[in-house]
């Protein structure tokens, strides 16, 4: 993409005014970023232009770190309040692999991609534990992206927001990136963002929404402006843990059992300490040092600790 | 572009919710009540923004009481209304069928929210099936407009027939916002208690006469709905008119979106049905098919009618259905060409399942449950998320307040495990206390984990007879727990402090080792409602993790794995944003690397 694609200032590629069809804007995120603040200010600017507008939630588990979105479709009439897949002129994420998992959404000819750099890891890309297991956060890249859609932005919102002190107001720094590619005036987007955040912050908002809204208009060249999501640590080798047991020494006390992170310790029939299930001891070691009788010694594939650590295998 | 009008005064974007709560009150309803449950719950919030002198609005301990206490307003002669999601129904079953043959006396009506899709329930259950089974009339909004005008109609429709209305709504009618024309609020005159106990008491003489009187209702409402303006016949327009479509409710739209020439009749009520009106409408077309999610009520009754329709053929019985989804079934029955579509580009998406919030107090209660080996039967909340990984503390979920009679038969039926119940504050009050009564009567050795976090949290935080305050936030008595649980029987209750792990683990393996029923209270609160905790936070001191990984099985959001590895494994972070300072991972830490951030270095 050259800087003359770029629709911004003036033609706008998703202009509410021309648009016969409804203009569908598809905002997602995690609970709790503010998702449903940034739809209810676009929805409350295009009802106050005078267009029909639906804006269309799932909440209930939005709360507990669900993954959240919100539609919001205006224009001279709009009759379905969800965006069918592949319609989305617009995909605003608040975090990195909710923008991802929505792609699909976005119309494939000239839809916008703008998404915060800002990922929110969940607990449960953290199951694989043995050494050298990769977290299960999705590895897309900017550039990456770029390459599958008409026009894309990866911005750190989020550390926009952390260096205007407070990092909350990074969905409303999306909202100003937002607002160059949708055709309302700027002082009507400001009023907007004033409507909807409390009213302690608007102040810090409103800085917020000028500098998503001024990045945008910096941000010529579309992607790699914003630094990658850093692709997480992992060494691609497992090696090969060892647990050595001296039944002799073991006085069936428990304590490793009890604290084995991986509750993969068991005490046998003879009430000696065993290991039941060996795929899932990672050799952390704790129950070699918290065993007071020496009774359990823990081995590492020797080659991979010395290659230090999270360092791949030759 | 002009600038900003001020809103005129009566067009205001709502919810599908927030407009029933603005039909009732322009109805002039002047009791309403609701046990929470998404997608309703925000009914009886917004109710209670209206005046109190309008209307009083409560939250009740159950659904079933709730349709109770406005089925008493009914009596009383006032405008009523209950809210409830669609499983709230089966509470309140036994009332709604057997008001069915009471009828009203003051305008009664129940909104009740389907969840199509299933996105916050535990089925996905048709409520026009109960319209059916107790012949009460089901009516179906598409939009906030239609919601705010049906639930107006409904309190004249009940009047005028002696009859309970159903506003049905889903969850996509109850969370979309859209331009609503709002009117004034006209308050019917006070019509009093109507003394009438063969209308009003339901013993067996009367119930037959009362019988033959709703099958009479049921006839009138068809000869009405034959021609009401809510069942509307729209004309298509060139090719696609001789394709007929039924439909009801938030499926409308899809098909107005999908095939903007079809004949469409689009019934404001999907129960009961104008037969008349249906013959016409399909007499006059080539193909009528008839959309509906869920399950295929309009479907069978049109062809019991003989009506050669189709529908569950193309779209499908289960989940909610989408523009998408008519479009795949409108082109799989050959009334669309189907649409090229470049595959677009799908990366494997994350998986993001929701998790008990950083600093939830049920998350030590499910690391002892988990360290105890026992057998779990758990219930409806928040807490039913520790049935995934990393915390697996529940073997089964079914329904409110189910989990204490689970356990009692589990433990009957001779598990070797010993054996527990899960259930939260609100749970327990709305249909636990009759499961514990059981549990003693009948001796079970069972223990009973009552997670007391002062809130119902699962729908966001809403007060109950457990709280100290009622729906519009004024203060009311309290229950007592642990006075409660005695009065039933329990002889072993005891209270602790969730943050605590060393208590919990102890307390629970105590209450487990007494023989009978015992009661463990964990007792702090929810970490969202009704205030947001934030307590100092903590930090990992990266220097001394050995990356044993045991803070990660608390499954806390707050903590997660860092840039550097120990051993190969990756040692961990705590997000500063979202840690409350519960301290539960420094306790679980077994290198005492986890400080309060404050303190990093100290001499």
């Amino acid at each position: 993409m050259n800087d003359a694609d770029l629709p911004l200032r003036g033609a706008p590629s998703a202009a509410p005014a021309a648009a016969r069809e409804p203009v569908n804007v598809l905002i997602v995120g995690v609970g709790g970023q503010g998702v449903i603040l940034v739809s209810k200010a676009l929805a409350w600017l295009a009802q106050a232009h005078g267009f029909e507008v639906k804006q269309s939630e799932v909440h209930g588990m939005a709360k507990r770190g669900g993954s959240v979105f919100s539609h919001v479709r205006f224009g001279a009439q709009v009759w379905s309040p969800t965006i069918p897949r592949g319609e989305a002129d617009v995909l605003v994420a608040l975090e990195w692999a909710e923008g991802l998992r929505w792609l699909p959404y976005l119309k494939p000819d000239t839809g916008i991609f703008l998404a915060d750099t800002k990922r929110i890891v969940p607990p449960f890309a953290c199951l694989a534990r043995r050494p050298g297991a990769p977290m299960r956060y999705s590895r897309e890249t900017p550039a990456q992206v770029q390459e599958h859609v008409a026009e894309g932005y990866a911005i750190d919102a989020t550390g926009m927001a952390e260096e205007l002190g407070n990092e909350r107001v990074s969905n409303v720094v999306l909202l100003g990136a937002l607002s160059r590619a949708l055709d309302f005036p700027e002082a009507q987007w400001e009023r907007a963002v004033a409507e909807f955040v409390p009213k302690k912050t608007v102040a810090v908002n409103l800085e917020a929404f000028r500098q998503g809204r001024e990045w945008i208009e910096r941000s010529r060249l579309a992607l790699p402006q914003a630094q990658a999501p850093a692709q997480p640590a992992a060494s691609g080798s497992n090696c090969e843990v060892r647990l050595e047991i001296t039944p002799g020494w073991c006085k069936s006390c428990d304590i490793c059992v009890k604290l084995c992170p991986e509750r993969c310790l068991r005490l046998n029939a003879e009430r000696i300490a065993e290991l039941a299930e060996p795929d899932k001891c990672t050799g952390c070691r704790l129950c070699e040092w918290l065993c007071p009788d020496f009774a359990i010694r823990v081995h590492l594939d020797p080659a991979t600790a010395a290659a230090g650590e999270g360092q791949a295998r030759p | 572009m002009q600038e900003v009008q001020p809103q005129a005064r009566d067009t205001r974007a709502l919810s599908g919710n927030e407009a029933i709560a603005r039909g009732a009150w322009e109805a002039g309803v002047a009791v309403a009540a609701a046990y929470p449950g998404t997608p309703s719950t925000e009914i009886l919030e917004s109710l209670a923004g209206y005046p109190v002198a309008d209307v009083h609005a409560q939250w009740s301990t159950n659904e079933k009481v709730a349709l109770d206490v406005a089925i008493g307003a009914s009596f009383a002669g006032a405008r009523a209304l209950a809210a409830m999601k669609h499983v709230g129904l089966n509470v309140a079953a036994d009332a709604f069928l057997s008001q069915s043959y009471i009828g009203v006396n003051g305008g009664l009506v129940i909104a009740v929210c389907d969840d199509p899709g299933i996105h916050s329930s535990q089925n996905e259950q048709d409520t026009r099936i109960y319209g059916q089974l107790a012949t009460v009339p089901v009516l179906e909004p598409a939009d906030a407009q239609e919601a705010l005008d049906l639930t107006r109609l409904a309190f004249e429709l009940s009047e005028r027939f002696d009859t309970m209305v159903v506003v049905r709504g889903t969850t996509r009618l109850s969370h979309t916002r859209s331009p609503v024309r709002t009117g004034s609020r006209t308050a019917p005159a006070a019509r009093g208690f109507l003394e009438d106990p063969r209308k009003n008491v339901m013993i067996p003489a009367h119930a037959k006469q009362r019988h033959v009187a709703v099958l009479a209702r049921e006839a009138k409402l068809k000869d009405y709905l034959e021609t009401a303006a809510i069942n509307r016949w729209e004309p298509g327009a060139g090719e696609a008119a001789r394709v007929g479509v039924i439909t009801a409710g938030t499926c409308y739209p899809y098909v107005r979106e999908v095939l903007p020439g079809a004949s469409v009749l689009k019934l404001g009520a999907s129960w009961p049905l104008p037969e008349g009106l249906l013959r016409r409408f399909c007499a006059s077309l080539e193909r009528v098919f008839v959309v509906e999610e869920l399950e295929p009520v309009i479907e069978r009754e049109a062809r019991a009618l003989g009506l050669a329709v189709e529908g569950k053929a193309f779209f499908p019985r289960t989940g909610e259905l989408s523009p998408e989804l008519v479009r795949a079934g409108f082109e799989q029955a050959g009334v669309l060409a189907p649409q090229a579509r470049a595959a677009g580009w799908a990366p494997e998406p994350l998986v993001r399942p929701p998790v008990l919030c950083a600093g939830c107090p049920h998350t030590s209660s499910f690391m002892a449950v988990r360290a105890s080996g026992a057998r779990v039967a758990g219930d409806i909340g928040c807490y039913t998320l520790a049935c995934l990984d990393p915390l697996r503390g529940l073997d089964t979920t079914v329904a409110m307040g189910s989990s204490i009679g689970n356990a009692i038969g589990m433990a009957k039926a001779g598990d070797v495990k010993p054996v527990i119940a899960s259930i939260g504050d609100s749970t327990f009050l709305h249909a636990g206390i009759p499961g514990l009564i059981d549990a003693v009567y009948n001796q079970a050795n069972i223990t009973v984990l009552l997670l007391d976090n002062g809130i119902t949290a699962m729908t966001g935080g809403q007060d109950h007879p457990g709280t100290g305050r009622t729906l519009r936030g004024e203060p009311a008595p309290r229950v007592d727990y642990e006075a409660l649980v005695r009065a039933c029987g329990v002889k072993w209750v005891r209270s602790v402090d969730s943050y605590d792990l060393a208590a919990v683990h102890q307390t629970l393996r105590e209450a487990l080792a007494h023989r009978g029923v015992s009661v463990v209270i964990s007792n702090r609160p929810c970490v969202l409602d009704p205030v947001k905790i934030k307590g100092p936070v903590l930090q990992v001191q990266d220097a001394y993790c050995n990356a044993c990984q045991s803070c990660m099985n608390l499954g806390c959001p707050a903590i997660t794995w860092a840039e550097g590895t120990f051993e190969g494994r990756h040692k961990v972070k705590i997000d500063a944003s979202l840690c409350i300072g519960c301290s539960l991972c420094a306790q679980v830490c077994a290198v005492d690397c986890i400080r309060p951030a404050a303190a990093r270095v100290t001499s």
